[in-house]
């Protein structure tokens, strides 16, 4: 096999080994363990009383503005990661294009500070 | 002689047969020692823990208590699986697996030692920044397939918190790739062999560290559980092998978390000095010693520190770590592009 892909070979065969494994600890439970299910035990946890709703209702929108935050820098970690492997080879050009990226990126964060989004209270 | 080659000779997949049993058996040579390292680093936990708060700790199973892990693996094995009426049950099922595998395929970039590493990529660190990503889907779904609110409650948490510190945890690696210039884990292993990065980069191994904390939910940042509130966060429903798996995928979290605040800050598999006495340990004993240093600072904080509250959590990973993070990557290229001590 090529050298490149026998790396990525061995990684395959591990994720698979690793489902295997995660399938049988599993199910091997489920078959030797006495299973014994009534309504009182399939009912939803509370602290003392039957649960009267279930779980999929409304939740806090600070929730949803933290991942769309999320994915403004983590989209950026991406593009930093190439930048900062071939810095030796892109010099000061590279440099200084990453660092007006960067300014730019910084004045959306400060306004999202300013704004409040980072608030929690 | 018995030539293994020619065992299978003109079948089309012969020349895969014995690469493939090869490959199967490194693996097993990596989980069985990661599984036996979770189950005892269970065991410390609760025995230092015990130590830091003048109790004993697990001491009646076997000499010392040492055998403890593994009367809890067998209890939860033997108990029965429960999947709520309410429940999304193929999803509730396959979340556990899920949280298990990834912190098992993790490893397959890890350099124990010079050489000794399963898949030795040219984007490893990409890799495992990947899976470590990938954790949350676990959670997630768990949180809502349980269909019950304090899952739910928990997940949502769980998941703010994780892609939030996950942000400054990639600056941290960003800057430690601008001086190394390569993806590759044994590479940034090597790059440490004059100076460990802990030393230039040290407020960097602290951010990290405080990271990984919050991305393995532990205390001081263990919200998604709180006991008292949550009762245990995005697992409540869950118990028996579904329970176990998500304990162990969790446990195993924490130790490929060290392992990697080792390669990248602690230098690897490398002596701490390159003389007579330190070099002639096996380096596979230097990054186990390194790692379990990083994990009793794991368990060193659960017994000191009481919980952080959630919005100081927030203000922590966005107002200080992100923006310090993101400026010590801009100063490190720029000093390394001032000074053209740039690798090439």
């Amino acid at each position: 096999m090529e050298e490149l892909l026998r790396e990525y070979f061995a990684i395959l065969v591990f994720i698979g080994l690793a489902v295997g494994l995660a399938l049988i600890m599993v199910f091997a439970s489920m078959i030797v363990a006495r299973q014994k299910p009534d309504s009182e035990k399939l009912s939803a946890y509370e602290c003392g009383f039957e649960a009267f709703d279930d779980a999929r209702s409304r939740f806090d929108v600070r929730f949803y503005l933290v991942t769309l935050l999320f994915i403004i820098f983590d989209l950026e970690v991406a593009f930093l990661f190439p930048w900062a492997v071939t810095l030796g080879d892109i010099g000061l050009f590279g440099f200084w294009s990453m660092v007006v990226f960067l300014g730019i990126l910084t004045i959306g964060f400060i306004y999202e500070w300013r704004k409040g989004a980072l608030e929690w209270e | 002689m018995v030539n293994p080659e020619l065992w299978f000779e003109g079948v089309w997949w012969s020349g895969y047969a014995l690469p493939t049993a090869t490959i199967v058996m490194y693996i097993l040579a990596i989980v069985i020692p990661v599984l036996i390292s979770v189950a005892y680093l269970t065991y410390a936990e609760r025995k230092v823990i015990g130590w830091m708060q003048l109790r004993k700790g697990p001491n009646v199973v076997g000499p010392f208590g040492l055998l403890q892990p593994f009367a809890d693996g067998l209890k939860l094995f033997l108990k029965e699986t429960i999947i709520p009426s309410g429940a999304n049950a193929a999803l509730f099922v396959c979340a556990p697996m899920l949280t298990f595998i990834l912190s098992l395929i993790a490893w397959a970039v890890i350099p124990f030692d010079e050489g000794w590493v399963l898949a030795d990529i040219n984007v490893g660190i990409l890799y495992l920044f990947a899976i470590s990503s990938l954790g949350v889907y676990g959670i997630i779904i768990a949180g809502w397939a349980s269909n019950s609110k304090y899952a739910f409650l928990g997940a949502l948490r769980s998941a703010a918190q994780m892609v939030s510190y996950e942000v400054s945890m990639g600056f941290v690696i960003v800057s430690v790739l601008i001086i190394v210039g390569s993806l590759n884990l044994s590479a940034v292993v090597e790059a440490q062999r004059g100076l460990w990065f802990v030393v230039p980069m040290f407020p960097m191994f602290v951010i990290f560290f405080v990271s990984i904390l919050a991305e393995t939910n532990r205390a001081p940042f263990d919200l998604p559980e709180a006991e008292a509130e949550l009762v245990s966060g995005y697992n409540v429903e869950y118990s028996a092998m579904t329970f176990a798996l998500f304990f162990l995928g969790e446990y195993a979290n924490m130790i490929l978390m060290s392992a990697m605040a080792t390669t990248l800050f602690l230098g690897g598999w490398l002596p701490p000095v390159d003389i007579a006495p330190f070099n002639l340990i096996p380096g596979v004993i230097w990054f186990g010693l390194k790692t379990a240093l990083i994990l009793f600072g794991f368990l060193w904080v659960r017994a000191t520190f009481p919980r952080y509250r959630y919005d100081q959590l927030m203000r922590l990973g966005w107002k200080v770590f992100l923006p310090f993070s993101l400026f010590w990557v801009v100063a490190t290229a720029g000093v390394l592009v001032a000074f053209d001590w740039l690798p090439d």
